[in-house]
């Protein structure tokens, strides 16, 4: 009972607004001093790799984007199911603002692994399976914010944009097997297969810092979207 | 029920057949774009003959993907659409049957396509046999995913390239198991897995099609 009362509260814009102004600066200092922590102790704290020597330090970024970036696919996923069945206009606000942080954070995951690729593996890209399947995560991104913006009827845009990424994420395993299918027969997986080494904790901590800092800035960003969308709702401050 | 498909196939079938002429251009636009592959890679017979597979799978897909554009373009126009919704009729039920009518208008004449194209990429006859397999098996459930695209972007005006950035991410894996199937065949290894995924695929794109393209359709016609 209490449970489905905090989730009807949570769909009031009224309600909604208020929590999010009163978490806003807590979350948005959280989120900074992990960032900050994150990015000291990744460049400073943390020792070189024995193999890799300074250039291990490109997954302080990469790995916390790539690991956001499937995430937010699944938030957004979980709100058009929400939207979807309640029609709850949070739930698309949610999914609509958090779209382009994803599509940011692919681009990020892809660029940072590119400039790591380079030195580590000696080229920029290879058509690898976690790779590709990472540039098809971003044209599903892609897409879906085309639809978006094609749309000028938001209800409209919103149903129609819940039910594209419902099928997305339908697809996304169905696209994950295809691809690692095809990647092990055309070259081997021989990066995929890279074992990974135990992380050392004074690596590891930073890490997780920056993945929490990442995941914070995330909830922050679109906070502050999914606030300004209830007032563009209401027409006026709740 | 039974009855209502057969009705809603029968319909698209004769409205087709009486404008050929725009179900002939999808055809026309893989021929061209298969003779613009030799004309940019030289006419090497070996090297077309191991691109062969990949470039009429990519070609089928662009052609099918020209004619979802118009799907329900002119249902739209009519008012058609809207009586669809309202039908006694299951809309998912409907809407297979338009979808396997697309299926037929298109799928017929690429099969028909295929040898003539293996031909002018110099591909193996062998390969042909899978080749026609692959495609029997892919081009159903390339139109089932495509429909969704087409119905979630009835009546817009970028709707050609948009649905193009919607739909060809989706339908990766087809064309991932349709080439790679006629490769294998090529080089005399088994092919079967790739043909039982197609098949798989298609089953489910049976199954979840349907009840998409609807609930896109009634989002794209009932939201004003």
């Amino acid at each position: 009972m209490r449970v489905m009362d905090v989730f009807h509260r949570l769909g009031s814009p009224k309600y909604c607004y208020q929590i999010l102004g009163y978490c806003l600066p807590w979350v948005s200092l959280l989120c900074a001093g992990l960032m900050v922590y994150g990015v000291f102790g990744g460049l400073f704290l943390a020792p070189p790799d024995y193999q890799q020597g300074d250039g291990f330090r490109m997954i302080y970024i990469h790995v916390p984007a790539a690991f956001l970036s499937l995430m937010i696919y699944g938030i957004i996923f979980v709100s058009s199911v929400i939207y979807v069945v309640w029609h709850i206009k949070l739930a698309d606000a949610v999914a609509k603002s958090s779209a382009l942080l994803g599509a940011t954070y692919t681009v990020i995951a892809l660029f940072s692994g590119a400039l790591w690729g380079k030195p580590m593996w000696g080229t920029w890209w290879i058509w690898d399976a976690r790779l590709t399947s990472e540039l098809i995560l971003l044209f599903l991104y892609v897409g879906y914010m085309g639809l978006r913006s094609a749309i000028p009827n938001p209800k409209r845009a919103a149903q129609a944009c819940a039910i594209l990424a419902i099928v997305g994420m339908m697809d996304i395993p169905i696209i994950h097997f295809s691809v690692d299918w095809w990647a092990t027969l055309h070259q081997g997986a021989t990066l995929a297969k890279f074992a990974k080494p135990s992380i050392a904790p004074e690596m590891l901590y930073p890490l997780l810092a920056m993945i929490a800092g990442f995941g914070l800035f995330y909830a922050v960003i679109v906070s502050i979207r999914v606030r300004g969308d209830i007032i563009i709702g209401a027409g006026k401050i709740p | 029920m039974l009855k209502a498909l057969c009705c809603i196939i029968q319909r698209d079938l004769r409205l087709t057949f009486r404008r050929r002429g725009e179900c002939v251009m999808p055809l026309f636009f893989l021929v061209i774009v298969s003779s613009l592959f030799p004309m940019a890679l030289g006419s090497d017979p070996k090297l077309l003959a191991q691109l062969a597979p990949a470039i009429i799978w990519v070609g089928v897909v662009l052609s099918l993907l020209m004619s979802l554009d118009r799907l329900f373009r002119s249902d739209a126009q009519a008012g058609i659409l809207e009586q669809f919704v309202l039908s006694p009729y299951p809309l998912s039920l409907l809407m297979l049957g338009k979808s396997v009518a697309h299926g037929l208008v298109m799928g017929v004449p690429l099969l028909l396509l295929a040898p003539v194209l293996c031909l002018l990429l110099q591909g193996s006859f062998e390969s042909l046999g899978v080749l026609w397999l692959s495609l029997v098996l892919g081009i159903p459930t390339l139109s089932l995913t495509g429909s969704v695209g087409a119905a979630l972007t009835i009546g817009l005006r970028e709707g050609g390239a948009l649905l193009a950035i919607i739909i060809l991410p989706l339908m990766i894996p087809i064309v991932i198991f349709g080439a790679s199937a006629v490769t294998a065949a090529n080089q005399g290894i088994s092919y079967d897995s790739e043909l039982l995924l197609l098949g798989a695929l298609l089953l489910l794109a049976v199954v979840l099609g349907p009840v998409a393209i609807s609930a896109a359709l009634r989002a794209s016609v009932t939201c004003v």
